[in-house]
């Protein structure tokens, strides 16, 4: 070759270098981020990406040479290609599940992931040859995977209902298995889904607080009790002592199931103990029997503490709105409140006498705090006779005005 | 002598009362059939005298930091033995005084009072308006319930959409570039010294000047009258008229006693400077009207922000107003447009009141 | 003097004249009693309120910052009362070392009032069982923040509670 020619290609070979050296790092993209769906990769997308943000490249996943556009796929580089779905589990634990590797970059993550997964229903299905069932890639997404604690993952408890409603909404997709599709669409009537997507409340309970994540299985019949044990502890104790307990088990009653359902759980009302239309006792009780009485008793003391602290509530409110002082009352009637909320929990003791002891003192309260009401109203109508008296004087002043008037004048 | 008369001559040797109060004594008012106007302005200085006094004794308990303002007025309303019935006397009555202001101010307009020599009373009268409006305003903030602050937040807000000096005067008001602890101690530092001090003094001029100049008569009246006098056309002020303004007076302070006693102002909830602001939240009635024609002022006209056009065109419309008498042809039946825009400006502002009350 | 005409005798007239007067003067003074009575009674029932006005109240204090929450004779050691603190309920307790402390007893949870259980000598939720310390320090169940902690000052008999 001749000097300029030497010279004209060095210098490519120079202007070419800080591009070698950008691609270094991923070639993939520059091909992928301009092709069609399935095998369409943005830059965006990746950017995005935990494990990209950490420093691996597809190829950690892929294989293959990134650095070269020539060797990105070759076999001979240990390209895998499209990875087939029996083998994603292996593969996401072939890091995830390796703690001294995964130290490097985050000490407090799990790492029993992969040792879950085959107790789950998706992994016993999975080892059967079910390709259906969910894999890590079919909750965490693919190429965008963001950790839980982004609100933007699809596994942020804010949106793991979603996640998971993606196969069990889907009413043709679930036809194989013959279970129900309804558990999304119950679940958000729920009072758990409220707390967390209205309140705000991230400690409330989604799909995989109760059936687990990595070895999701729903609780079995006996044992659903224990999870929902988890924080309704006071309700938990009482139900265990009663006699519902042994009831439930020897009918095979799945506990708390039985009356509150498992997924569509709404706000419960006074309405749901006794004998009325919405009531849960009569699917089992019958008219006359012992239980029956008692969920009467128990709905009726409820019912007449409700109505009486709203009594007081409204006679305080006219008082204070008159503008008498009425906010010391105002504070105990809270605790009647109180009262009542714990009485709705000592339901389920299923004994009409633990529900009065909550109830008893409520009462009190409620009964007390009405009397300051009818007390500060009484107050007030003293003050409108005070005001009538000063309306007399004023009125025999303006008749002798007017008089005087018409005298001088005359 | 009678001890009566020995302590009027005590008086009298050492203020000059006789002579003081000599040109009162022949004080007149003309009587019409639309005299019954003539009670409005005497009104209207009852119910600023009931306000100082209510004020003053609300100032001898009421606490003017964000931390306690609340608390204090509670306070008031339900430990201080009849702090109610002042506390609520003292907001109905600021509401029935401008209400009077107004009726007053429009009643001039349309008996057309305001003639020569009489445009200065008609200007410290329009200032005086606007100084009520301005107590209005710092004193509804007192309370620092959700309400005021709100309300305070958004009239401060629309202050500051004046083109150029807009965003100063919102700081100057706010004591800062928001409505704080601070804007509370300013507005009440407004409400209880500064705009007293103003009102008292243009109040002295504008009713001195009455004096001087004596009562007006409508314009239409007045030519019959100068064509055929006669005597009992004029009644004395001493006794006569004054002892139906008593009457008034009396009146005015029943309709106070009901209305503190009957319907008691109320407090709301404590202001939480985080909290969003409540739904559907509308200023006081006298300043609804204000409120309602910029709401349906379009977004933009002519490439102009429109509420920089509506507060502009407000402020346009005080200027007007302040300086009516000067604007008015000299000619014969130049109060024509004069009455045509009272007209206007009267409907314009009941239409709108209503509108804001009843409508989204 | 004509009797056909319809003028009345002087003496009558004059009568008639005495006796208006005297009606008048006794009317007048009627009105002046009326008068200076109605106003008298009416400046009486404004000035009364005014002066029960002021005269300030036994209790200045507002109780936003501070309130007196108990005597030192009140609480044994190991337990605690609920108080009004502003419009809201707070806690004071007295530990089994005759320490007192005092927070909100809202729970930051779902708002309902706490208690303080003797057996665990700690702060606890009925409605979900939350349980904070004695320091108002969330430490277990559902609440996600701790109580809100107030000062406790022993003044003389009296045990003032102020806001930090």
């Amino acid at each position: 070759m001749n000097r300029p020619a030497m010279a004209l290609v060095s210098l490519l070979f120079l202007l070419a270098l800080p591009l070698a050296w950008g691609a270094a790092g991923n070639t993939c993209l520059d091909c992928h981020s301009a092709m069609d769906a399935p095998l369409r990769v943005t830059d965006e997308e990746f950017a995005a990406n935990i494990h990209a943000q950490k420093g691996l490249t597809c190829a950690s996943c892929h294989g293959g040479d990134p650095s070269s556009p020539d060797d990105a796929m070759s076999k001979k580089a240990g390209f895998r290609g499209h990875i087939d779905r029996k083998q994603i589990p292996q593969l996401c634990g072939s890091c995830h599940s390796d703690a001294a590797y995964m130290r490097q970059f985050n000490p407090s993550l799990r790492t029993d992931q992969f040792s879950q997964y085959p107790t789950s229903v998706h992994g016993q299905r999975l080892a059967k040859g079910d390709t259906k069932v969910a894999v890590c890639t079919d909750c965490h997404s693919v190429h965008n995977i963001r950790p839980a604690s982004d609100t933007r993952s699809t596994v942020n408890p804010l949106n793991i209902a979603a996640t998971c409603s993606r196969c069990h909404a889907d009413p043709n997709y679930m036809k194989p298995y013959g279970i129900s599709t309804a558990q999304f669409a119950d679940y958000s009537k729920s009072v758990h889904h409220d707390a967390m997507a209205v309140r705000g409340d991230l400690s409330a309970p989604t799909c995989t607080t109760c059936h687990g994540n990595h070895g999701a299985a729903p609780p079995g019949v006996a044992t659903v009790k224990n999870v929902c044990s988890t924080c309704h502890v006071y309700q938990w104790e009482l139900f265990n002592a009663g006699p519902h307990k042994t009831a439930f088990e020897s009918a095979g009653l799945p506990g708390c199931v039985t009356c509150h359902s498992n997924h569509a759980i709404t706000h419960p009302t006074d309405e749901m103990v006794g004998t009325g239309q919405q009531s849960v006792c009569t699917n089992c009780h019958t008219q006359g029997d012992a239980g029956l009485q008692s969920a009467a008793a128990i709905h009726t003391e409820l019912g007449e503490l409700e109505s009486r602290i709203a009594r007081s509530k409204e006679i305080l409110d006219r008082a204070a709105v008159s503008g008498m002082e009425v906010s010391q009352a105002q504070v105990d009637l809270t605790q009647a409140s109180d009262a009542l909320t714990k009485a709705r929990v000592s339901v389920h003791s299923f004994r009409a006498g633990s529900v009065t002891k909550e109830i008893t003192p409520g009462q009190v309260t409620a009964d007390k705090t009405y009397q300051v009401g009818v007390q500060a109203l009484h107050e007030r109508n003293q003050r409108r006779l005070g005001l009538s008296f000063s309306l007399l004087a004023i009125g025999a002043t303006l008749v002798a005005l007017r008089l005087v008037i018409t005298h001088i004048e005359s | 002598m009678s001890p009566a008369v020995r302590v009027q001559t005590w008086i009298d040797e050492r203020f000059g009362w006789a002579e003081m109060i000599a040109p009162l004594q022949h004080k007149t008012v003309p009587r019409h059939r639309l005299s019954y106007w003539y009670f409005l302005g005497g009104i209207t200085l009852f119910l600023f005298l009931i306000q100082i006094a209510t004020g003053i004794l609300l100032l001898l308990y009421y606490r003017p930091s964000a931390n306690e303002a609340f608390e204090s007025v509670q306070y008031i309303t339900t430990q201080v033995k009849f702090g109610w019935l002042v506390r609520s006397i003292h907001s109905w009555s600021a509401n029935l005084m401008i209400f009077t202001a107004f009726a007053h101010m429009f009643s001039v307009l349309f008996l057309r009072a305001y003639r020569k020599p009489r445009e200065l009373t008609w200007v410290t009268g329009v200032v005086l308006l606007f100084l009520a409006l301005g107590f209005g305003f710092s004193g509804y903030l007192l309370p620092w319930n959700t309400l005021a602050f709100f309300a305070t937040k958004v009239g401060s807000e629309v202050a500051g959409q004046v083109p150029i000096i807009g965003p100063w005067i919102m700081v100057f008001l706010r004591g800062g570039p928001d409505v704080t602890g601070a804007t509370l101690t300013r507005f009440f530092g407004f409400h209880v010294a500064v705009l007293p001090g103003l009102a008292t003094l243009l109040l002295g001029v504008h009713v001195a000047l009455v004096q001087r100049f004596g009562i007006s008569v409508p314009p239409g009246l007045e030519q019959q009258w100068s064509s055929l006098p006669q005597p009992q056309r004029e009644m004395r002020f001493f006794p006569n008229f004054f002892l139906r303004e008593l009457m008034a007076w009396y009146v005015a302070l029943a309709v106070l006693g009901l209305l503190a006693a009957l319907f008691p102002w109320g407090l709301g909830t404590k202001a939480d400077p985080f909290a969003s602001a409540p739904a559907g939240i509308k200023p006081e009635w006298y300043f609804l009207s204000g409120f309602q024609a910029l709401k349906l002022i379009p977004p933009k006209i002519f490439s102009i922000d429109g509420e920089v056009l509506g507060v502009l065109g407000f402020g346009a419309a005080g200027l007007v107003w302040l300086l009516l008498p000067f604007l008015e042809p000299k000619r014969e039946g130049g109060g024509r447009p004069t009455f045509a825009i009272g007209v206007f400006a009267l409907t314009f502002i009941t239409a709108m009141t209503i509108y804001g009350y009843f409508g989204k | 003097m004509s009797f056909t005409t319809a003028e009345k005798p002087v003496l009558t007239r004059v009568c008639e004249v005495q006796e208006s007067t005297a009606k008048n003067t006794s009317r007048r003074s009627l009105l002046k009693i009326l008068l200076g009575g109605g106003i008298l009674a009416s400046l009486g029932s404004f000035l009364y309120p005014v002066l029960r006005y002021l005269v300030p109240p036994a209790e200045t204090n507002l109780g936003v910052d501070s309130v007196i929450a108990a005597t030192i004779h009140e609480l044994k050691p190991n337990s605690s009362k609920i108080f009004r603190f502003g419009s809201r309920p707070a806690l004071l307790i007295r530990t089994a070392d005759g320490e007192y402390r005092a927070m909100s007893a809202t729970c930051t949870h779902l708002s309902c009032t706490v208690q303080y259980r003797k057996d665990a000598q700690q702060v606890w939720c009925a409605c979900h069982n939350g349980m904070y310390d004695l320091n108002g320090r969330n430490v277990s169940g559902p609440p996600p923040r701790p109580l809100e902690k107030y000062q406790v000052h022993i003044q003389g008999e009296e045990i003032q509670v102020q806001r930090a």
